[in-house]
């Protein structure tokens, strides 16, 4: 039973990791200016269409026809050849095979240009307006995003490869001493884990222990006297906001080979991480970070066929029914302050 | 009946009725006066004016309203399958149950405001889809969605002594539905709507409904508690849901999952800001446009956009083709999505703030302005 119960804790913890990451974003946009943003779970979705514009990129290839061979049907043969693979040699072929966790590299400055074009674009326009307002304008962003990327991609999900040397599974049971085979793993699961652990961390270091990130917490604490400082605080959260893209899509290129992304998956996930941030506490980012490890593990106990016996249907409803039930009983969520938002 | 109505009122009830009731006629011209399409334009326009009760007087923005529509559809398909094929039982049975319904996600999601409000009234929604698509699949029917089928038991009927040939299909009283029939109907329930919501928000409970948009905390200093207010609207804009959803199974006795999800929700929150949130021919107006619109784009492909753009020279049209291309059709979507940001960053108060804007601009250049309050779905 304890192998059962902590295979499933383990199940939860690469599910968690994404929604800690979105909503992580999500509460730094928040927390830093003071927007609600329907379109984060687009942001994750760019991400995640990163890594598969990157791969379609890598994988351009060259056709020749050889008439000298015949293929099995007795048609001249044609060889394919990538383009990196000829320009690079091994190297390119390395690249390819690595293409998703190397697209991270393209993704950092693609949604870093995105989230402060959409910040200086729109968004700036809103911190005055009405917080219906702002759910509003970047739900039709959210929207925007998700058909452009349906008519660049077409309404298919593309599954990405994860590097071959990365797909089998490890056996965790016997790292720690149990019998083996009973608790394994799959290894890119373990890595989203701790690549999101790192991030995580970044992003909590980057906030407590640089001067960019004590002038943001201030001005997270009281905007207006970091402004009469003498701080430009705007340009500061402006950049805050390129951030939480950046997290939100490498949050996306990483988990690509968990799921094949298709445009309206930032819609998927977003509704989840609304909740998963409303559970937290509004403004609260280690309250973002812990309910989103809560949920996704609670979401893989209440799927395991024990738990469905007893409730059926739990499973499909069990993040919202937290949320219910904390909103209702405690409206602050887990972590959060008093006040916020709470008019 | 002296005070009855003011005249205002009145023409504005009046202009609303025959422009609703001519809709066959005036929209000939636009490709749009068959009766499929005219009943969507009254079903949601329905559905709108509803949404627009709770969140146009009270300011409580529901991401999810599509529940009590597809709550409504359900039941309408149920009292179809369990009592008889009459519209009439299968309304009242929709609106009571989503009136139920929306009483009990209403009563526990108002105890929240703002943002945390939106996320509740998601949270159920989403709940009621998830459920609907696996546990409740005995009620539901799951992805096949619910339909009438000659076995069905309908006691009433039954009990009439009437027998059935063939495909069952709703009926009024006897009289088939199909084509303008059906129109007719829903029409009629868009005017008395209409004319429901005309009154609620000229009323006393109207303006307490206000004034919960406006300051919600001064009114519970005065010493009003707002809140079984603003549960009654929730309520009573969670029956026009149901009574929607129960006109779309009546039309088309099909109800599907897919008619709960959060996205159609979205889409209600669309049209009632296309048209003008607050007003109350906004919403219907800005219902219209999207469903003319999505009928008339997505029917759009390549070779009518050639045809369209064959007057450039050969490169420039291939250009446009391509380019316009990704706004029609499939893409649709697309020209939706730009249109509501549009909308929202520079015309906040919807299709009713242009008017509004252009008429006092009129005003103001000192010509008399007659233009009418419809627009025309036109732009």
């Amino acid at each position: 039973m304890f192998e059962v119960i902590f295979l499933q804790f383990l199940n939860g913890l690469d599910k968690g990791a994404a929604y800690a990451l979105i909503a992580l974003g999500l509460t730094l946009v928040f927390g830093t200016l003071g927007v609600v943003n329907f379109a984060h779970g687009a942001l994750f979705m760019l991400g995640a269409f990163c890594a598969v514009m990157f791969r379609q990129f890598l994988t351009l290839e060259t056709v020749t026809i050889d008439p000298t061979q015949l293929s099995p049907w007795g048609a001249p043969l044609e060889i394919r050849e990538p383009l990196v693979q000829a320009w690079f040699g091994d190297f390119g072929a390395i690249l390819v095979n690595y293409s998703v966790p190397a697209s991270i590299l393209i993704t950092i400055p693609i949604m870093l240009l995105i989230g402060i074009a959409l910040e200086r674009g729109i968004i700036k326009h809103f911190y005055k307006r009405p917080h219906a307002e702002q759910i509003l304008v970047t739900f039709g962003l959210a929207i925007v995003a998700q058909e452009v990327i349906k008519s660049i991609f077409g309404p298919n999900p593309i599954p990405q490869p994860m590097p071959t040397d990365l797909r089998g599974a490890a056996d965790i049971g016997a790292w720690l001493g149990m019998q083996a085979n009973v608790i394994t793993y799959p290894l890119w699961r373990m890595i989203y884990f701790l690549f999101s652990a790192v991030v995580i961390g970044g992003v909590f270091a980057f906030l407590q222990f640089t001067t960019f990130g004590m002038v943001v917490r201030a001005g997270m604490a009281d905007r207006e006297t970091v402004g009469l400082l003498g701080i430009n605080i705007d340009r500061r959260f402006t950049i805050m906001f390129g951030l939480a893209s950046v997290v939100a899509g490498m949050a996306g290129v990483m988990y690509t080979p968990l799921l094949p992304p298709n445009y309206h998956l930032g819609m998927d996930f977003l509704v989840l991480s609304f909740v998963v941030v409303v559970v937290g506490g509004m403004g609260s980012l280690p309250g973002a970070v812990a309910a989103g490890f809560l949920l996704g593990i609670l979401q893989s106990f209440a799927s395991m066929t024990q738990i469905k016996a007893f409730f059926p249907g739990i499973d499909q409803i069990i993040i919202y029914l937290v949320a219910v039930i904390i909103l209702l009983v405690r409206p602050r969520g887990l972590l959060g302050r008093r006040g916020v938002m709470e008019s | 009946m002296a005070n009855f109505m003011s005249r205002n009122d009145l023409f504005l009830f009046l202009g609303f009725t025959i422009v609703v009731l001519a809709m066959p006629i005036w929209l000939a011209p636009f490709g749009a006066g068959y009766p499929d399409l005219l009943q969507r334009f009254m079903i949601y326009g329905i559905f709108a004016v509803g949404f627009n009760i709770l969140f146009g007087l009270t300011g409580y923005l529901s991401f999810g309203h599509a529940a009590f529509f597809g709550v409504g559809s359900y039941a309408a398909v149920w009292s179809f399958k369990l009592l008889t094929l009459d519209a009439i039982p299968a309304m009242i049975f929709a609106v009571v149950i989503s009136g139920l319904f929306a009483l009990i996600i209403g009563f526990l999601s108002l105890r929240r405001s703002g943002i945390y409000f939106s996320i509740l009234t998601l949270a159920f929604a989403q709940m009621s889809y998830n459920l609907a698509y696996s546990v409740l699949t005995p009620i539901t029917n799951g992805e096949t969605g619910l339909q009438l089928t000659l076995s069905d038991a309908r006691v009433l009927d039954a009990a009439m002594g009437q027998t059935l040939v063939g495909q069952p299909v709703p009926t009024l009283l006897g009289q088939q539905l199909s084509g303008y029939a059906g129109f007719y109907l829903c029409a009629g329930f868009l005017i008395l709507s209409f004319f429901i919501a005309q009154r609620v928000s000229g009323s006393p409970f109207g303006m307490m409904l206000k004034s919960i948009k406006s300051n919600q905390t001064r009114m519970q200093f005065t010493g009003f508690n707002t809140r079984p207010y603003a549960l009654s609207a929730f309520v009573i804009s969670g029956m026009y849901a149901g009574l929607a959803g129960a006109l779309l199974a009546v039309t088309d006795p099909l109800a599907g999952a897919e008619r709960m999800q959060w996205t159609a929700s979205g889409e209600v929150v669309l049209m009632t800001i296309l048209g003008g949130v607050g007003t109350l021919v906004g919403p219907v107006i800005g219902a219209w446009l999207i469903k003319y619109f999505e009928n008339i784009l997505s029917a759009l492909n390549d070779q009518i956009l050639a045809n369209f753009w064959s007057f450039l020279p050969e490169g420039a049209a291939d250009l446009m083709v391509q380019v316009t291309g990704k706004f029609v059709g499939d893409g649709w979507f697309l020209t939706l999505g730009l249109v509501f940001v549009l909308v929202v960053v520079f015309l906040p108060g919807g299709v009713m703030e242009g008017v509004r804007r252009i008429a006092a601009t009129l005003k103001r250049s000192g010509t008399p302005d007659s233009k009418s309050r419809q627009t025309q779905p036109a732009e």
